[in-house]
């Protein structure tokens, strides 16, 4: 087993910009991702569907740039396909699954950056098959060339829905109906938050898509409340407050989280992010985590899309270099500046969306008993509320008295519902509700796959 | 039910989707194959039998879980599919020792 200087978790944007970025600064890097090929979910598969007219724009340029890079990098071993499913915190001993075989890996430091997830969004009905995340669609898209047939109406709010909803018409899906949860007006959030002037770019790239949705067609009804999939055996209608409409595919979509799963797994500090609704890890101005030889890049630090990640990716490999000795903190320093001002760039819009796509209550912490927010386990928001009321003070609480947490998802698309729903219920808020604590293996393996491994190690 | 985009992404590699062949581009996942083979149910879940297909597509859900190649519980969104791949459904509970 060779030891690199930095283990990498991800290809996506932060993972492949630290690469890339490390190997210049003369590290020898692996790179451990679970998709069969770079990209992360943003810029998936881009080698096979970069010519797909549908998916033109940043997708096209700027991921295929990215991803040719980063294949050409001399000094990066890529591991397509792989699971890290334990790290031993002391030696950074690296426990990994790949096609059904466990093996290991070392490194003197460790770079996770393992993006983001999209945030549960716990309607009534939201378990019926046709009903996805806006995201699941258009990884099928991307990764499949495949669109909905029939109506497709997407619900919830956040950049995303306006691009998926113009990549699915671009590839001649429809109708697409854009039902809208936000509550905040855009002036509002404009005057609170600033940053639309240094973020225009961003913004001007926003209006651009949200016209040519509207000229192909896209019906958006505003200020929806009260959403529900309805179907016998599949998703069939999605009500709302104010009408009821035919459905073939409904994706729904609160904005994006990050993935923290492992990090909170690490047992690594975390902050509960007020602005984003969601927790992440602690970390420095280079991704530096509480561990002194981990640090996070990219969307799973905290939310704020792939021009970040590529520039804290950058930041967090000059700060591994400078911590292995290849650089001093004032040659880090010097090569951090253009790096800084990039990130300063990308982030500038953020504040101004954190905004005005705030999640409403009723999204992290639904109000109807019956629906369901343990899809693994299929535990109701009326069994969290009365668990609650019995005594579980938190996620992890909870666990015990209903297995929330406990099913092959470990507690992935529950954990930050479970702890809404007792904060709310307790009249505590959700930081102090606290966060589910997973167990390694982060991901489900089998005994086979284990076994393996201890043969190795008697050979 | 998805439609797929030859024209954009042409259909070369043939799987098995509950027995039925269904021909998906390289690089997509056992998931989409399942999608893309309009599949009502590709699970049935162990508590209450309930119909699910999937869900997130990026590992996330585990409502995509699947017979691959006979081994069982994959997460479909996570296999890429290749020549001649068996995909099948999950039906409620595993029953621990058949015929016992």
């Amino acid at each position: 087993m060779s030891g690199h200087d930095l283990a990498i978790v991800g290809a996506g944007p932060a993972g492949m910009a630290a690469a890339l970025e490390g190997v210049a600064l003369g590290l020898s890097v692996l790179v451990l991702d679970e998709q069969d090929a770079p990209g992360g979910q943003v810029f998936r598969a881009v080698e096979k569907a970069a010519g797909d007219p549908a998916l033109a724009g940043d997708y096209a340029t700027e991921g295929t740039a990215l991803v040719r890079a980063f294949r050409a990098a001399q000094g990066v071993e890529y591991r397509p396909g792989t699971t890290l499913w334990h790290v031993d915190t002391e030696t950074l001993r690296l426990s990994l699954l790949r096609g059904g075989v466990a093996e290991e890996a070392e490194a003197s430091r460790l770079l996770l950056a393992t993006g983001a997830q999209e945030r549960p969004v716990p309607i009534p009905g939201w378990t019926l098959p046709g009903v996805m995340g806006a995201g699941a669609a258009q990884i099928l898209l991307k990764t499949a060339g495949a669109v909905p047939a029939g109506p497709v109406v997407i619900a919830g709010q956040g950049p995303l829905c306006w691009l998926i909803a113009v990549q699915l018409l671009r590839a001649g899906a429809g109708p697409v109906t854009l039902l809208e949860t936000t509550r905040v007006s855009v002036a509002t959030a404009a005057l609170q938050a600033g940053g639309l002037w240094a973020g225009r770019r961003l913004l001007l790239k926003g209006l651009a898509l949200m016209r040519e949705a509207r000229a192909r067609g896209l019906r958006v009804v505003r200020k929806v409340r009260g959403l529900q999939a309805l179907g016998e055996g599949r998703v069939e209608h999605v009500r709302w407050e104010n009408d009821c409409i035919p459905c073939g595919t409904l994706l729904l979509h609160e904005g994006v989280i990050p993935s923290t799963h492992v990090t909170r797994a690490l047992g690594l500090d975390h902050r509960w992010d007020a602005a984003q609704f969601c927790w992440r890890p602690a970390l420095d101005g280079w991704g530096a985590t509480s561990h002194d030889a981990i640090a996070v890049a990219g969307d799973g630090g905290g939310i704020g899309g792939w021009e970040v990640a590529v520039a804290t990716g950058r930041l967090a490999a000059l700060d591994a270099a400078c911590r292995l000795g290849r650089i001093d903190a004032a040659e880090r320093n010097r090569r951090a500046i253009p790096r800084r001002a990039a990130l300063g760039r990308a982030v500038a819009l953020r504040p101004f969306l954190d905004g005005l796509y705030a999640p409403a209550p009723e999204v992290l912490a639904p109000s109807a008993d019956d629906t369901v927010v343990c899809r693994c386990e299929e535990i109701t928001a009326g069994q969290v509320r009365a668990a609650a009321r019995l005594g579980a003070t938190g996620p992890n609480q909870a666990k015990a008295y209903l297995r929330t947490g406990m099913g092959p998802c470990q507690g992935r698309m529950c954990g930050t519902t479970v702890a809404a729903l007792i904060a709310a219920e307790r009249g505590i808020t959700i930081e102090q509700a606290g966060v589910l604590r997973p167990r390694a293996p982060f991901k489900p393996l089998t005994v086979g796959a284990l076994a393996g491994l201890a043969k190795d190690d008697t050979a | 039910m998805y439609a797929q985009r030859p024209e954009a992404r042409p259909a070369t590699v043939e799987v098995l989707v509950d027995g039925q062949t269904v021909r998906v581009p390289a690089g997509a996942s056992a998931a989409a194959a399942v999608l893309v083979a309009g599949l009502p149910a590709l699970r049935s879940t162990p508590i209450g039998g309930a119909p699910r297909l999937p869900y997130c597509m990026m590992g996330v859900c585990f409502d995509c879980l699947a017979e691959i190649d006979g081994v069982p519980n994959r997460q479909a969104c996570m296999v890429t599919v290749a020549p001649g791949m068996r995909i099948a459904p999950q039906r409620g509970a595993r029953i621990a020792r058949p015929g016992a």
